[in-house]
């Protein structure tokens, strides 16, 4: 059977973690790799490493540390953050990336999530959706939240599964970094609405979060990073707890 | 030495970063003198089938592989193109093991992501692993049950997780990408 999946998220900045609240204040959570071999360690399934390092020239720092991940983990990761071109991508997909996950780049151009997965496979093309209730609507939020965008949330989904994203990573902007929970309802909407894999982000504060994101809506994985960078959560207790709650987990 | 195919098919370096973590020195090669020296060779692959088939028959290794002498390991993409056909834009494929490549059914998510487990095992390959043991997978299209099927999953059907004949070895899910019991696995083939 298919396990659901838990998958700690990096926020990288010029080649260390940190994590926002409500993406805004920035707290120092630690060297890279050593926390991605400690999830490992744990039992994550996957890593998601998101760079927010703004300027080109450190990105350069963001592909050495890819290879270096790449060289020191054995299970899947994801790399995403400025990924606007082929040739971004490529770099990344070569330094040992096993997916990249495309967001406000991908709704400006959405032929560019087309010419990721003609170029490496559907499997490798995660499209982050970042999601924002506006006057009653779940609409899609880009550039970490600060700008609204025309499309409605669904609509968009359904779009980039048409265009052959591999895999939806949404995040609920005003559940992030609130510890409340996972937003159900647009995460349950999303799954409903695709047949690709929907990762479920932002929120997560409590072991009981996952059990619910996981049994009220079709989500195939959840996201989170501060419970686990701080500790809050251990991976390996909190798969043991689902599995008393009949979540399959590995 | 182990040789790692090199072709137009994905991240091969993930399979080299495998094997280094495993202490074995490998190469990336598309030299068909160079493969057939090799103790071992390793076919990996993500992608797209018809485009990957191509570029081994442009290339000599479509006439290469099939003819290999020494112990060879097809992963993912490696897997499908060892097959007779893919469903995959109506490809032909190498035909060592004989058994078709299809879509899987929309009743499930497709791509299958992640990990699952076994619901049958047989051979050298898997020595010392367990059905409820769980390896990842990454894949639309499948290799339906045959009589060279060693592993069988289930994703809304059972399908062959992994296969077997003579000196061929491949298994749907990556054993490179699969924590521990992969690098079982891939021990398990490097002992063969």
């Amino acid at each position: 059977m298919l396990k659901k999946r838990i998958i700690p998220c990096l926020d990288i900045k010029d080649g260390r973690t940190v994590k926002g609240v409500n993406f805004l204040s920035i707290k120092d959570a630690g060297d890279p790799i050593s926390l991605a071999k400690r999830y490992v360690a744990e039992g994550a399934d996957e890593l998601v490493f998101l760079d927010i390092t703004a300027s080109i020239e450190k990105r350069k720092t963001l592909l050495g540390l890819v290879e270096q991940i790449a060289a020191e983990i054995n299970i899947p990761f994801t790399v995403g953050g400025g990924i606007n071109s082929l040739e971004d991508a490529d770099a990344l997909i070569q330094a040992g990336a096993d997916k990249v996950s495309v967001n406000s780049s991908a709704v400006k151009r959405p032929e560019l999530i087309r010419e990721l997965a003609k170029n490496y496979g559907s499997q490798a093309v995660v499209v982050a959706i970042d999601s924002k209730q506006i006057e009653g609507e779940w609409k899609v939020v880009i550039h970490g939240g600060r700008t609204a965008t025309e499309w409605n949330t669904l609509l968009w989904a359904q779009e980039v599964e048409k265009l052959g994203a591999g895999e939806i990573l949404l995040t609920s902007m005003e559940s992030d970094g609130t510890k409340d929970g996972f937003a159900l309802e647009i995460t349950n909407a999303v799954s409903q609405q695709v047949n690709i894999p929907v990762i479920a982000s932002g929120g997560a504060g409590k072991k009981e979060h996952f059990k619910s994101i996981f049994q009220d809506s079709k989500a195939s994985a959840a996201l989170a990073a501060s419970v686990f960078h701080f500790g809050e959560i251990q991976i390996p207790e909190l798969k043991s707890y689902l599995k008393t709650q009949n979540i399959p987990v590995r | 030495m182990i040789a790692i195919i090199k072709y137009n098919a994905g991240n091969v370096r993930s399979v080299q970063n495998a094997l280094n973590r495993l202490g074995y020195e490998s190469v990336l090669t598309n030299d068909s003198d160079e493969i057939r020296k090799c103790e071992k060779v390793i076919f990996p692959g993500v992608g797209e089938a018809s485009s990957a088939m191509n570029y081994l028959k442009e290339r000599e290794l479509g006439q290469l592989i099939p003819s290999l002498k020494q112990p060879v390991l097809g992963i993912c993409l490696g897997l499908q193109l060892m097959c007779s056909s893919s469903e995959e834009a109506n490809t032909n494929c190498l035909g060592i093991f004989d058994t078709v490549v299809k879509k899987f059914p929309s009743t499930e998510l497709v791509p299958q992501m992640g990990w699952n487990n076994f619901e049958r095992l047989e051979g050298d390959l898997f020595r010392g692993i367990e059905l409820n043991d769980d390896v990842y997978f990454i894949h639309s299209y499948y290799a339906t049950l045959c009589d060279d099927t060693i592993a069988q999953s289930n994703y809304g059907l059972p399908f062959s997780a992994a296969l077997q004949k003579e000196n061929f070895y491949a298994t749907q899910f990556h054993p490179e990408k699969s924590a521990r019991i992969g690098e079982v696995i891939l021990k398990n083939f490097l002992a063969l």
